[in-house]
This record gives structure tokens, sequence and C-alpha cells, in this order.
């Protein structure tokens, strides 16, 4: 277990009780604003000391109210990329890459400067000043400054919600490069789904203070009681896939248990896995394989679960070969297909309505 | 330009920039305490600091005299504790000035401090910086323009100190008589009217090119921390 959290904190009328464990890899904490993500992760970076509470990162203790044990934040080791980046507007981008190395002692994640500025793209803008910067520019520079600080986590909040689509766009795939090139466990919050979706291996549901529910993302994702806690729009499961073809027309095969899906404008190269993500929305259900359909995406498999919502929709979990999916139908249809758990069905995804952005490029 | 003329030159530049470097860090700790921190009676060392700007010099100089007298409480435990005289000294009057300019000092430098994005300082800690590091390679650099601004404005200030310094030090040549006292006692005799000029000339051509470094200063700076 890499960090563990379990504070109270009052403030405002509001009342923060959360606890949760970040395994390595990707932990993304997931809310509306409002939900306490922010004042969770200020208190684990020591910048907010919480009434009472507990935590520890690997076997370091960084806050035991019971003890009187509270770190101040350049002691703690945590790199800490903010979504208003705060690039230290006197120096240029190479100083503001240089700040933490000063401070930095042994341990921690040891990555060479070049390495990063190559990771990130710095090379070009090390002479500019950060008010020179692109958005874009500004965050990756932001995230370089923090991974040079040797730190022993990273945490990440909203790190792209000041950006336009376009901009979120060219930064995901240095986050996911991140990821992989780097064993650094980062702790990532964020309110958009597509972004968890496409890196977080671990998911923590943060809901008026609490923790609602957390886990392993594909479970938590694919949760059919967990649609409206999501939003009944951005539910639906992840799928890790093979690109085995890339075709003329565009359309790339991909292989998963249950069979092949053939999607567009996927970059990845043949052989790499890629995260893909379905929205429920985008899943029809039919008892029948379908014959004369537009869709070329047509899986065989079979319901889990069945969870009416308070409104007209229902949300459907069915497993496709051991990957689990999630649909979103309306209740009159489940009662008319008389589904329930066993059945077996097909499930048919609407190519061209997966997203770009849904689909997780692995790069090299 | 005659030999008294030369001293009260040579006595007002040792006087206001004596008292601007004493001035200089009491000054950036006031307006940090008043910039940053939350304490009882805030308001009341806010007033006070700023008193001097308030009340009439000749006031100030006369309560200066009141508490460091050589027969005032503080003056008296000065004196015996580290033979230290105030009262008809140089050295009261670099108190004078002092206190005269502190305001304004204080005044430049708080604005400069509430203009730093604590926010920025907090990132320099995530990065591993103790909090006087914190200080030394964020905070400070951005506030220099108000800290030269504040100090150029209190060496001003002290320079064309007048009614706080004659009222508690007096203007005894070679002593206590800086350039403002030196300008008034000429035109209090007949036939000191070129004299009086002279040391006017001087003192515009002092205070014009305190302003133009200061300027070309803080110009430097604001490039230099990407603020321009």
């Amino acid at each position: 277990m890499s960090l563990s959290v379990d504070i109270e904190h009052r403030f405002d009328g509001f009342t923060l009780k959360a606890a949760f464990e970040a395994p390595p890899g990707v932990t993304a904490l997931f809310g509306r604003s409002g939900a306490g993500k922010t004042t969770l992760v200020n208190a684990v970076a020591g910048l907010l000391r919480p009434d009472a509470g507990r935590i520890t990162l690997k076997d370091r203790v960084l806050l035991d109210s019971a003890a009187h044990i509270c770190l101040p934040p350049h002691r703690r080791r945590l790199g800490y990329v903010f979504q208003d980046a705060r690039l230290f507007p006197h120096l240029s981008v190479a100083a503001n890459l240089d700040y933490g190395t000063r401070y930095a002692s042994g341990g921690g994640t040891a990555m060479s400067r070049s390495d990063v500025i190559d990771l990130l793209g710095l090379a070009p803008l090390l002479d500019r000043r950060p008010r020179h910067l692109s958005g874009g520019e500004t965050q990756r520079v932001a995230i370089g400054r923090a991974l040079l600080s040797r730190p022993e986590m990273l945490l990440m909040d909203e790190p792209l919600a000041a950006l336009d689509a376009t901009r979120k766009a060219d930064i995901l795939p240095y986050l996911e490069r991140l990821k992989t090139a780097y064993n650094l466990p980062i702790l990532y919050v964020s309110h958009a789904l597509d972004e968890i979706a496409r890196l977080a291996d671990t998911l923590v549901l943060l809901a008026d203070g609490r923790v609602h529910s957390a886990g392993p993302i594909r479970t938590l994702l694919s949760d059919p009681a967990l649609v409206p806690v999501l939003g009944v729009r951005e539910a639906g499961a992840v799928i890790d896939a093979r690109v085995t073809h890339h075709a003329d027309d565009g359309l790339t095969t991909l292989r998963i248990a249950a069979g092949d899906l053939y999607l567009p404008g996927v970059q990845a190269h043949v052989g790499d896995v890629v995260r893909v993500r379905i929205r429920a929305g985008d899943v029809i259900i039919a008892r029948e394989r379908p014959k004369g359909l537009s869709s070329v995406n047509i899986l065989p498999v079979t319901v889990t679960a069945v969870q009416m919502g308070d409104g007209p929709g229902a949300a459907i979990a069915l497993d496709a070969a051991g990957d689990a999916l999630l649909a979103r139908i309306t209740a009159r249809s489940a009662r008319d297909l008389g589904l329930q758990a066993g059945m077996p069905c097909f499930a048919v995804l609407k190519a061209t309505s997966v997203a770009q952005a849904s689909i997780g490029q692995h790069l090299p | 330009m005659d030999a008294a003329g030369y001293e009260a030159l040579r006595l007002s530049l040792l006087v206001s920039g004596t008292a601007t470097l004493l001035a200089l860090p009491l000054a950036l700790g006031c307006a940090w305490l008043l910039a940053r921190r939350d304490f009882w009676g805030k308001d009341l060392l806010s007033a006070a600091i700023h008193l001097p700007l308030v009340l009439p010099p000749v006031v100030t100089g006369y309560l200066l005299l009141l508490a460091f007298g050589r027969t005032a409480p503080v003056g008296r435990f000065l004196e015996q504790t580290l033979g230290l005289v105030l009262a008809f000294r140089w050295t009261g009057a670099v108190l004078a000035a002092m206190v005269m300019g502190f305001p304004l000092m204080v005044r430049a430098m708080r604005l400069a401090i509430q203009a730093v994005d604590p926010r920025i300082e907090a990132a320099a800690a995530t990065l591993g910086a103790p909090r006087y590091a914190v200080f030394a390679t964020i905070t400070l650099p951005l506030i220099a323009p108000g800290i030269l601004a504040g100090t150029v404005m209190g060496f001003a200030k002290a320079l064309g100190e007048f009614g706080a310094t004659i009222t508690f030090v007096a203007a005894i040549p070679g002593q206590t008589q800086t350039l403002p006292s030196a300008i008034y006692s000429y035109l209090q005799v007949p036939g000191g009217e070129a004299r009086a000029a002279q040391l006017t000339l001087i003192a515009c051509a002092i205070a014009v090119s305190a302003v133009i470094v200061s300027e070309w200063l803080s110009r430097r700076i604001a490039a230099r921390i990407g603020a321009a």
C-alpha cells in the first residue's frame, strides 16, 4: 500500500470524513465540485492541517494527530501539480524545473533532468518565462518541476481542468507515458470521468465529504449501482483490447476475449494494448444476434445484474467472456426483454460513437 | 559652497542613509506582520506606525523629546545602558528621520507583500523548500520592487525631514543641522539667500537623481521577475 489516508476536517459547515488507500499506480479521486477532493489532497500535501486523522506514505507517517505529528509540506516529499500550475513568475522554465532539485534528498523516484525534459517535450521551452507559455505548456512544466523534486508520490489536482479539449488531448498522452515510464504512484483528482477512465487503476468515489465507494477502476466503472453517482451520461466500462489490424478505411480491429471490435481513429501500433472506454449509453442489448444492422460491433454477452434506476433508465451489467461491460437502456426495454442475471444476449456497440478521447494510447 | 553648506550636505546624507538602512529590516518585518499575520492589536500597531504620517511633525518631534530626552525615561535608560544619547545629537536626527519615513516604507512594502500569491509560496514548499528558503527565493525577489520603492520614499522623507528634527534635536551646525534646517536658517539672516539657493539646488539634484535611479532599478527588477 503506498498511501493511506484517514482524516476528518470541518470547515464552513462542511464535514470531510474520508478514509482510503492508494495502492501503487494511479489512484483517482473522483467527485463533483464541492465533494472535498482538493481539501483531501491539500491535507495529504500538508498545505492544510485537518482537525484529526492519520496519513502514511509507505512506512512514513506524514500526519498523526493523536501523536501530534504533522510534517510540514517541505518534508513530505510529495510532488504537487496544481490546477493553476503555480509556476514561479520570476524564474525561467529551466529555473522552475530545477527549483526542487536543490532541496531533494536521496530516495524518491530517480529521474534524470534530461529524461523528464524528453518525456514532457520541454526542451524548446527552457529559456522562456512562464508568462510566455501556453496553458498546456505551463502545465507540462509544472509536471516536470514536480517530478524533478524526486517525490515519492505525485499529487495532481485537476491538472487538465483549466485547459480546453485540444490542450487536454495534447497532455493526456504525456500523463499516460508518465504512468508507464516510472513506477511513481499518482493521486489524481478530477471530476472528468474520461480522464480518469484513461489513466486510473484505482478509483475513489467522493460524495459530500465521504468516500462513497473505492476499488479497482474496472470493477467500479462496470458496477451498475454506481451509474447514478458517476453520472448517467458519463458512466461506462473500460476494457483492455489488443490492436490487431489497421484497415485502409480507417477502422482498427481490436481483439478482446469475446471477439473483435472495429473502431475508428485508433492511433496505437499493431500489438499494443489500449484501454477502450465504452459508454453505457452507447451499448444496445438484443436477445438474438441482430441481422442487417449498420453496426459491426456485436458481442455475445451474459447479463450479470440489472439495476433499475429511479427514473426511466436501467443499468445492465454484462459479462463479455470475462470483460465487464455496462449498458444503459430504458427500464421499459429491460422489462420487455425480460432481462435478468444469467441471461445470454448480444451487446451492440455503435462504433462511431466511441470518442477518440476514450481510447487510451499506449506509448513506447 | 561654503564649509557650513558642505557640512549640512554631509550630515543630511549620513542621517538619511543611516535612518533608511536601520529602518529597512524593521519596516519589512512590520509590513510582513500587517500583510500576512492576524494577531491581537494589529490595528493598534498599524495606527502607531501611521501616526507620524498624520500628526504635525512638530508634535512628533516633541513626543520624541518627551520619550528620548536625557531626563526622559527611555532616554535615560539608553544613556545608562548603552551610552547612547539621542537628544540634540546626530543620532537623534537619525531617529527622527526613521520615525517620519517609517510609515511610507511600511506602506509600500505591505502592498508588495499582499500582491504575492501565497499559493505560489505553497508550491515552493511542496517542492521541498523550507520556510526561510521560500522567503529568500520566492517572496523576496517578487517584492523587491516594493522594497525599493519604500526605501526610496523613506530616504526622500528622511532627507526632507524638518519639523520633527528641529524640535527634537534643534539645528546645531555640524551636529544636527541638516540641509532643510540649514536652508531655513540661511533664510533667517540678511544676505543668506544665495547660500540658501545653492543648498536648494543640491537638494533638488539629490531628490531628482534618487527618483531616476529608483525608476531605472525598478524597471530592471520588473523585467527580471517577469512582471512588466
